[in-house]
């Protein structure tokens, strides 16, 4: 039966992951997703999964028995966060490489050194090419739609690749909300039977998983992988909205909120969104023709739709909550001034780095930013390119 | 009835010709008996490694079997999520519940020794139902011959070389077995390709073993040691004779010795032939000889002491 239930976020994975039911589930318990792997042990222990629930010894063991698994031809997902999966990172390519559809709730993070608890994007946003789909959330409700959909993103044939869904640690990890839970059955309807392909438990079909590829073959393959990945936006947009016809909720690649006539736009991921759209509606009673979009697909990076939504923009500001030392800008930044580079007319782009190790991020900082893009829309003139928020500089 | 290696002929190779193993080479002759020491069919999971790179070089595999390579320190991991998935769908009546597979991961000295280690004993401590065969070699051979906590005292390696004012690895041998029979498993050996029926007894039983069982074998490996490689099975046998690789098991807590020289060899006779040792017969490093035979007998002594009462 659907309920409304209060949930944070880490909740509202071990609650889909509950209902979804993986064959096998693997994970270690981190700062700030523990309480995922805690909710499904204890789901567990109470006989409310029926998958088999292992907890290795490391996080490298995590993604190591998911991939063991998903080559044994059955649904698996994971959850972890920040060092845990850096630790993973070797394995996020082979699950990757191997196009094993594993999904793994991710309650991002901020890394080391130093170290810190709270959220930021880093660690996901390190992992960016190694080959995984990119789902972010803005809160609990998001979270737990996208984890649903993203097993039929992941298993799609076309597809066959791995999904982090990824939840702001502490912030939507450990924040209440009411959260509406699908029904058990539709959601089981939803996400439909598990396909393998090549399976090592088919004992009718002898097969060598991950052989050693060398110059004459590599190549090949890896381009066969990425394929994969080119194939998931028209599988994202079906799901999505597919999503929508059955729960009431439809999903696309990003958001896009009071951008009908808006002349400046902050493109901005996961929870500060929420903060963004407050600033937003202060700004418009301003007088100011300001708008947000808020990405939800990161990988594949949706170039076209996201450029077609800002080129008639004055001034855009992308902010990230990760930094990419020595890069021209942050990783959101650089894929969205890459995204509108072949338009004659596009705005100019501009871009923060906020919210480092959970910094909080705040209206004031948003109206900052808008302030800074009316100037821009006014003057033409970009004074700094990319820029920090709410960070003491002395 | 003792099995006899005529009847052993007749069973189906798993793994089959065209690898690309060394001559001379002890991991095929091991796994060889390893893998028809059960009539259940086989999963293996494969650290990189020699026996991973020389048996699966796209479009090729000599496994004749469903195998998987993943990384080089989670082979115990890998296996352990297979099996996972093989308990979840019987239960879930995908497999037949009388459906038989025994699970198994394989590795050198380097992939569980060293970097796969910590994923070997999470895998045991769980008590995942499969067998780990470590090839121990001493050596990371794959890559060219870099020490490993494997390499004997006195060894030479790329990463440890003998020289001027070095007599090879100083240290010992990390004592890998008695690690993995410390985790309370149902059953763990040591077993030499010098006798076959020993090692193919152990595999029976490691096969059968109700929870985790680990056997590690000493891996001859002419490319590495440096020895003529027609004199293989003659040098593994010296290991034994010279009581450097005691063959032994640990069957629920108990050891038992399962050979004992007549007459204990010097372990001269086993450095001798190898060329990983031939610094030690150089001017100046007499030490180390005595440092090892020293090392040798302790452990002997030590490993008799251990073994049941019951089996002396």
């Amino acid at each position: 039966m659907k309920t409304l239930k209060p949930l944070n976020g880490n909740q509202t994975i071990a609650e889909a992951t509950r209902q979804v039911d993986p064959d096998v589930i693997a994970a270690y318990p981190i700062t700030p997703s523990t309480a995922i792997v805690e909710s499904i042990a204890q789901f567990k222990a109470d006989g409310l999964i029926t998958g088999e629930f292992v907890c290795p010894e490391s996080e490298h063991s995590a993604m190591s028995v998911c991939i063991g698994a998903a080559s044994a031809g059955g649904r698996v997902m994971t959850a972890t966060s920040s060092q845990g999966l850096a630790l993973m990172w070797e394995m996020l390519y082979i699950a990757a490489g191997l196009r094993l559809p594993i999904v793994a709730g991710i309650a991002n993070r901020a890394l080391s050194a130093p170290i810190n608890i709270h959220g930021d994007h880093s660690d996901t946003m390190g992992a960016r090419d190694s080959g995984w789909i990119h789902l972010y959330s803005e809160n609990c409700q998001e979270a737990y739609d996208n984890f649903i959909q993203a097993f039929r993103i992941a298993e799609h044939m076309d597809v066959r690749t791995p999904v982090f869904v990824g939840l702001d640690g502490f912030i939507i990890s450990h924040s209440v909300e009411v959260v509406q839970v699908e029904d058990d059955a539709e959601v089981k309807k939803f996400i439909g039977e598990y396909k393998p392909v090549y399976s090592l438990l088919d004992m009718s079909r002898k097969i060598t998983v991950g052989p050693l590829d060398f110059t004459d073959y590599y190549f090949e393959h890896k381009r066969s992988q990425i394929e994969g990945i080119e194939n998931a936006p028209a599988v994202i947009e079906q799901v999505g909205k597919e999503f929508g016809l059955t729960f009431g909720r439809p999903y696309g690649f990003f958001e896009e909120y009071r951008m009908e006539d808006a002349e400046t736009a902050i493109v901005v991921m996961s929870s500060a969104a929420g903060t963004g759209k407050d600033a937003v509606d202060e700004l418009r009673q301003e007088g100011l023709k300001i708008g947000l979009l808020k990405p939800r697909v990161f990988r594949p990076f949706p170039y076209q739709k996201m450029a077609e939504a800002l080129k008639k923009m004055k001034a855009v500001a992308v902010l990230d909550r990760a930094s990419s030392p020595g890069a021209f800008g942050a990783p959101l930044f650089t894929e969205i001034r890459n995204a509108l580079y072949d338009y004659a007319e596009r705005p100019k782009v501009i871009n923060y780095v906020y919210g480092l190790g959970g910094r909080d991020i705040k209206v004031e900082h948003f109206k900052e930013v808008g302030a800074k893009l009316e100037k821009i829309r006014k003057t033409g003139k970009v004074e700094e390119m990319c820029g920090y928020l709410n960070l003491r500089e002395s | 009835m003792a099995v006899r290696l005529k009847d052993l002929t007749k069973i189906e190779d798993k793994l089959v010709a065209g690898h690309g193993m060394c001559l001379g080479c002890g991991i095929p002759l091991i796994f060889k008996v390893i893998l028809r020491a059960t009539e259940d069919p086989i999963i293996a999971a494969n650290a990189t490694g020699c026996l991973e790179v020389c048996t699966t070089i796209y479009p090729r595999t000599a496994w004749n079997m469903n195998w998987i390579h993943s990384a080089f320190e989670n082979a115990a991991s890998t296996i352990a999520g297979v099996e996972a998935m093989y308990k979840s769908l019987k239960k879930k009546g995908q497999i037949p519940a009388d459906k038989k597979i025994k699970f198994m991961a394989m590795g050198g000295d380097g992939g569980t020794y060293d970097i796969g280690l910590q994923a070997l004993s999470g895998a045991v401590e769980r008590g995942h139902n499969f067998v780990y065969v470590c090839y121990d070699n001493n050596v990371y051979a794959n890559t060219g011959g870099q020490r490993s906590s494997a390499t004997p005292l006195g060894a030479s390696a790329t990463t440890d070389p003998a020289g001027a004012k070095s007599a090879g690895k100083i240290q010992g041998r990390k004592d890998l077995t008695k690690i993995m029979a410390a985790h309370n498993i149902p059953y763990a050996a040591q077993a030499s390709p010098a006798r076959w029926l020993d090692l193919y007894n152990k595999a029976e039983k490691a096969f059968k073993a109700d929870g985790p069982a680990f056997l590690n074998v000493m891996c001859i490996c002419p490319t590495e040691w440096k020895y003529e490689s027609s004199m293989g099975i003659r040098l593994a046998q010296m290991a034994l004779d010279a009581c450097v690789w005691p063959l032994y098991e640990v069957e629920k807590g108990k050891y038992k010795i399962n050979f004992k020289p007549k007459e204990k060899k010097p372990v001269l006779e086993w450095l001798k032939p190898q060329g990983r040792f031939r610094h030690l017969f150089k001017e100046g490093n007499a030490w180390m000889l005595e440092a090892i035979q020293k090392d040798v007998d302790k452990e002997w002594d030590e490993l008799l002491k251990m073994e049941a009462p019951a089996s002396k």
